[in-house]
């Protein structure tokens, strides 16, 4: 039994989901490769060795993997797959947008968002919007598998000494082709990583009045989320969105601000540690999951938050 | 330009499911049935590129049992000129699905697919992918924004780090995010005309594909329930609280 990771990373550094997806690989069982498809990316391939408990890493360098597009990065993971019993990758955009391909190369029918893993063919995964967890059993014999990270504490980005093995570029597809990517920039933790969230919604009335939440989020060094609610309004961009069709965070402390708690949006704050709920509607149902529940207007609630930190 | 737009009849959105008594499985007796948002999100593009002149015909197709012809009669009412029903009584994994949509496309040869990003029942966000795969498509996933240009599309997608704008050689399969469009509301008249519209039905069996389950479903349970909370009375017991209590901040 042996599984592969696939990395998760910018070309320059290895993604932090990548560690917990290799924490899922763990408790499979069985040795850990990691594969790191890029361009010009020894430093990820350097930093993947470095993860304990990893075996060896696999470094297919060329340009062609530069902005991981699914047809070529797919038929290069297809390449390899003979040799393992498991293909592993988080359950991120990315390996969304790559794992169902290769899944379906290899005839095989991929477990989405694992929470848990059971043995090495039986996993729980949630379904409903969290509303359930399923618990399923694989009968095929690559099982090919995405990881909700949350749901894996993260190994040790150190103490691993893998060997680093070249493999060059197979099965480069032309079907599509990279044109230009907007990355939002921010001096803040990324919000699947963030210690602690503080999140806006609909309540929030504006782009502008997120000012609000992000003086407080500089306090904590907290990352800033939202509802869907909040970001099809234009208040934010499409990636502070958490929730079932969104981001998945389970922080140390997710506060959230003028988020009325849709069953959509719980499914993606649910598992944090600690939960604020700041709401002018008493019945709102984000109190039903809120560990400290505060009736209020936010527009005065959170100026008088942001003088008591 | 032919488009192709598979859906998914699935439970309504606002349902809050939970699992049987037994445990084998989620409990869908009487609840509300619908069509897949994401996948009226898909239809809609479509529709909007016929009105644009540049799709010719918009064809609807679901895997499903027979009850799915109500949410085709749907897909039809907002405009889609065609309905295939691919019919079967077993509930079907994302691959034996794509592998019943790729004999419809192989027939079709449409310029496009527009399918949701996921389902909301299995929330298993696969289906368009492993279409493009089997079809050796190029593929787009979680699309904002479509533009066609000639043979190919560029399609500006929603990731985890911001958007990204791809090419793609036609034919593809895109995948439909929430902010690609809002979708219409199907008037009445076109609810009455949409039970005129063409729907054709297939059964799955006619059509030479291992549907077989690769999966065994062992139980479904509730997730663990959060311990119940207080209500606090200010801003200060908040912070007092969240220092002395939980601990989280300092
Ligand atoms: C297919 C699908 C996928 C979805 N995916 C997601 C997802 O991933 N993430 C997600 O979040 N949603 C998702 N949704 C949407 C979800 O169903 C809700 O519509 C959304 O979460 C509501 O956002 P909201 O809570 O900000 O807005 P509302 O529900 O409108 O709530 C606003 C809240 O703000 C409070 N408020 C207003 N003013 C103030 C004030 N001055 N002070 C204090 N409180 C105030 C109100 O009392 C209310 O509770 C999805 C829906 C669908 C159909």
């Amino acid at each position: 039994m042996s599984t592969l990771v696939i990395a998760e990373h910018d070309n320059t550094n290895l993604k932090p989901a990548t560690l917990n997806t290799v924490a899922a690989a763990n408790a499979i069982g069985g040795a850990i490769h990691i594969l790191v498809a890029g361009n010009s990316c020894q430093s990820v391939a350097d930093e993947a060795a470095a993860v304990d408990g990893v075996e060896k890493v696999i470094l297919a360098d060329d340009s062609a993997y530069e902005n991981h597009l699914a047809e070529s990065i797919a038929n290069l993971i297809k390449s390899i797959s003979t040799d393992y019993s498991h293909i592993l990758a988080p359950a991120t955009t990315f390996g969304k947008n790559v794992l169902p391909r290769l899944s379906a190369l290899l005839d095989v029918q991929q477990i989405s968002e694992i929470t848990e893993v059971v043995s090495e063919d039986t996993f729980k995964r949630p379904i409903y919007a969290g509303s359930c967890i399923a618990t399923v059993k694989s009968s095929d014999a690559t099982k090919v598998i995405t990881v909700r990270a949350t749901a894996f504490d993260p190994v040790n980005a150190s103490g691993g000494s893998a060997s680093i093995e070249s493999i060059s570029a197979d099965g480069v597809s032309d079907l599509s082709s990279f044109l230009n990517e907007e990355i939002a920039q921010s001096d803040r933790p990324e919000l699947t990583a963030a210690g602690i969230v503080i999140s806006g919604g609909r309540g929030m009335q504006s782009g502008d009045n997120f000012h609000l939440l992000e003086t407080i989020a500089d306090k904590l060094g907290a990352a800033v989320g939202a509802s869907r609610a909040a970001v099809d309004a234009g208040f934010v961009p499409n990636d502070y969105q958490v929730g079932q069709t969104g981001k998945i965070v389970a922080p140390d402390l997710y506060i959230a601000v003028g988020i009325s708690g849709a069953i959509q949006h719980l499914a993606g704050m649910k598992d944090s540690k600690v939960i604020v709920a700041i709401n002018k509607d008493e019945d709102a149902p984000i109190f039903q999951v809120a560990d400290y529940g505060l009736v209020a207007d936010l527009f005065n609630a959170l100026p008088e938050l942001a003088d008591q930190l | 330009m032919k488009i192709v737009v598979p859906i998914k009849r699935v439970v309504d959105y606002n349902v809050k499911v939970r699992p049987l008594g037994d445990q084998s499985d989620v409990d869908l007796n009487n609840v509300k049935m619908a069509m897949n948002p994401f996948c009226e999100i898909a239809i809609e593009e479509a529709v909007r590129l016929k009105e644009a002149g540049t799709a010719t015909e918009v064809i609807a197709v679901t895997v499903g049992k027979s009850d799915s012809q109500e949410q085709l009669r749907t897909a039809l009412a907002l405009g889609a000129d065609r309905a295939i029903l691919i019919e079967t009584n077993s509930l079907l994994e994302p691959l034996a699905i794509a592998k019943a949509l790729t004999k419809v496309i192989e027939a079709e040869s449409p310029q496009l697919v527009i399918l949701g990003k996921q389902a909301i029942d299995g929330d298993n966000n696969q289906t368009g992918q492993m279409l493009a795969a089997l079809l050796n498509y190029g593929q787009a996933t979680f699309a904002s924004k479509i533009s066609i240009d000639g043979d190919s599309a560029s399609v500006t997608r929603e990731i985890d780090g911001g958007l990204q704008t791809i090419k793609v050689k036609l034919p593809a399969i895109i995948t439909t995010d929430l902010r690609l469009n809002e979708p219409r509301y199907a008037s009445l008249p076109n609810i009455m005309k949409a039970k005129k519209k063409e729907l054709d039905v297939q059964p799955i069996d006619s059509m030479g594909i291992d549907t077989a389950p690769r999966m065994e479903l062992l139980s479904v349970e509730l997730p663990a329930a959060r311990q119940e909370g207080i209500k606090v009375e200010s801003v200060e017991e908040l912070v007092g609280k969240l220092k002395n209590e939980a601990k989280v901040i300092s």
